[in-house]
């Protein structure tokens, strides 16, 4: 018990910090590593607007084509469940928000913890499909490296010991709690540097590619 | 096209690579939705037409070159150099297998423009002496000759003088002033000239003054088709010169995608200015001299009848509404296929794919979207607005043995004009 303790004050003090310093100075980097490449400035007579169309492709993006519904049903449908699930879990849960109002002393109302309890068993499940469909689809299995499974596991991980954590599965209880934010730490480090960066990088690519729909008039 | 070397590929692909593609890269979570979206896979499910798969080398390139963790790798000697054997390996997926079409970057859930990069890719193919031969020859005759079927102004002129004999009409040429200069389309100088007498007459009724021009009336561009940003800059500026010569008011593009968005989209950005003109594509211009009250017709089309949207018109330039409105004229039973206008699929022969006769049985399975969308609405006349296009579907119905009329939407409109 002396030991795990220890492990946990490690875990949210020292190890944190550094954790959040290499996420926040990673991500800064990688967008600027993104940014200051540039592009070129346009001179075609355009047909529409630039910024708005691409402000709009933004969340236009996130609806699929009905055809593609069809043809990527798996992959949509289980990885719509697993980002939704995210979300619930890390913004809705109310340890984590009482977690965020210590640090930014803001707080909203969170959801009932066996309401998050469904989501998490929800959200490992679509993870777990959306690895076994990995592995056995054509497409995603040749597109498929190292790095998609490792960042699959380290995605994986924290919605797994936070669940244990909360079940109070394993004894000690801070061992288990010190896991789980270990894990989130790992997710924190990795993500700059791997494909996880999508989830800054998406909102550069949405615009560029609603921009240039914009300035050509189509209607998308 | 001299000294073509891997070095000078690598440097080209290290030299497309901006802002869009470095986020589109990084963006990329290998989901395979892309693959859903491109006629190449769709129909022979062959998983490495995967759109993003095309993108391989400039990946790598990217990673190599201008992230911290690539650069790394590549210090500690753990990355894969591109070389010359995949770049040749790749020149089937990113000529034979990709029209540039964009319908990829339409469903990219996070936001990739692929066809994009595509188009970007291809320059480094180019200078690095892996672009398809038929292109290149293309490519070369388009510089030194003028156009890439090797069509000469003489051509051109005999073309005219049958057309004025057949309709009775003067074809105006180099008038200085003019206020609209079409451009024409190799594809409809040779297969098509019924394309010529059709403007011809349209002018004639809506009552506008037009040229061509002896020195630029060519609009196909070789350089776009291979994604040589020299070449595509030469031929444009051939385009610009005259156009700024004469002073006209408006280039018009012609029934041909890719020559359209050469002229329209990508100029400007090539010779680094703004034109003295405004470039509008044929449909465009009809569908205003529709809205004007300015065309005029006396009989309409009964048949039951589609329309092909091709891609650089719908879903790189956004014309849609504009076919329809003008068939609403003409046509008194139109039907839209499944997935028309900005979503439809590609005819499976732009950006220089029906050049490469190797890969013709390729074309050949890809059209099994287009026969599908066909069979849906079972037309008894397929209406497009692009040469490339047409030619291609005639290939496709011929070889699935569908007997469907095709006709040029300009055509159609002038054959249908009142008479004076």
């Amino acid at each position: 018990m002396e030991n795990s303790m220890d492990f946990l004050l490690w875990v949210r003090g020292p190890a944190f910090d550094v954790a959040v310093a290499i996420f926040l100075i990673g991500v800064v980097a990688r967008l600027l590593e993104i940014l200051l490449l540039g592009r070129k400035s346009l001179h075609s007579e355009p047909k529409g607007a630039e910024f708005s169309s691409g402000l709009a492709e933004v969340f236009k993006r996130s609806v699929p084509l009905p055809d593609i519904v069809k043809r990527g049903a798996v992959t949509l449908v289980a990885g719509y469940v697993f980002h939704i699930g995210l979300f619930i879990m890390l913004f809705l849960f109310v340890p984590h928000i009482e977690l965020i109002e210590s640090i930014i002393g803001v707080r909203w109302p969170g959801l009932p913890n066996p309401v998050v309890d469904a989501v998490t068993v929800i959200t490992l499940f679509a993870l777990i499909v959306l690895l076994v469909h990995r592995y056995i689809q054509p497409v995603k299995r040749m597109l498929s490296g190292f790095e998609d499974y490792f960042t699959w596991l380290v995605t994986f991980l924290p919605i797994l010991t936070g669940w244990l954590a909360y079940h109070r599965v394993v004894d000690p209880y801070p061992l288990i709690l010190g896991i789980h934010i270990l894990s989130v730490q790992l997710l924190l480090v990795v993500l700059p540097f791997t494909k996880l960066m999508h989830a800054f990088t998406l909102f550069l690519s949405r615009w560029y590619n609603g921009a240039t729909y914009g300035r050509r008039g189509v209607q998308s | 096209m001299s000294s073509l070397s891997l070095e000078r590929g690598l440097y080209d692909f290290k030299a497309a690579i901006d802002a869009p593609i470095a986020s589109f890269f990084s963006s990329c979570v290998h989901c395979g939705l892309c693959a859903e979206a491109c006629l190449f896979y769709v129909e022979t499910g062959d998983p490495k037409y995967t759109p993003i798969r095309k993108l391989e080398p400039l990946r790598r390139v990217w990673e190599q070159e201008y992230t911290l963790f690539g650069k790394l790798k590549k210090l500690a000697g753990f990355s894969k150099p591109v070389t010359d054997d995949e770049l040749e390996e790749w020149k089937e997926l990113l000529y034979a297998s990709c029209t540039m079409c964009g319908r990829c970057s339409q469903v990219c859930p996070v936001g990739n423009d692929i066809a994009y990069m595509v188009k970007k890719a291809r320059e480094g193919m180019v200078s690095s002496g892996h672009a398809p031969e038929p292109l290149v020859g293309a490519a070369t005759r388009a510089v030194k000759i003028g156009s890439p079927m090797g069509v000469k102004w003489p051509a051109v002129q005999n073309q005219i003088k049958h057309v004025e004999a057949d309709i009775g009409l003067k074809i105006p040429i180099d008038v200085q002033g003019a206020e609209y200069m079409p451009l024409l389309s190799s594809m409809e100088i040779i297969n098509f000239p019924e394309y010529l007498g059709a403007l011809a007459k349209i002018f004639k009724q809506a009552g506008i003054t037009w040229t061509l021009a002896s020195k630029a009336f060519e609009a196909t561009n070789a350089g776009h088709q291979i994604g040589s940003s020299d070449i595509e800059r030469e031929l444009v500026a051939r385009v610009v010169d005259e156009a700024e010569r004469l002073g006209v008011k408006f280039v018009i593009g012609p029934e041909c995608g890719h020559a359209f968005n050469a002229i329209r989209w990508d100029g400007p950005e090539l010779i680094g200015r703004p034109y003295k003109f405004r470039v509008l594509h044929i449909i465009e211009l009809l569908e205003q001299l529709r809205a004007e009250g300015r065309l005029k017709v006396d009989s309409k089309v009964t048949e039951r009848l589609t329309f092909h949207d091709p891609c650089n018109m719908a879903r790189k330039s956004g014309i849609v509404k504009e076919q329809r409105n003008l068939l609403g004229m003409v046509a008194t039973n139109f039907v839209d296929m499944p997935d028309a206008g900005i979503h439809n699929w590609c005819c499976g022969g732009g950006g220089g794919a029906n050049s490469m006769e190797e890969f013709e049985h390729l074309r050949l399975k890809a059209f099994g979207v287009k026969r599908r969308q066909l069979e849906a609405v079972e037309p008894e006349l397929l209406v497009t607005a692009c040469a490339n296009c047409r030619l291609t579907i005639e290939e496709g119905l011929e070889h699935y043995k569908m007997e469907i009329p095709i006709a040029g939407l300009t055509e159609m409109i002038a054959e249908h004009l009142k008479e004076d």
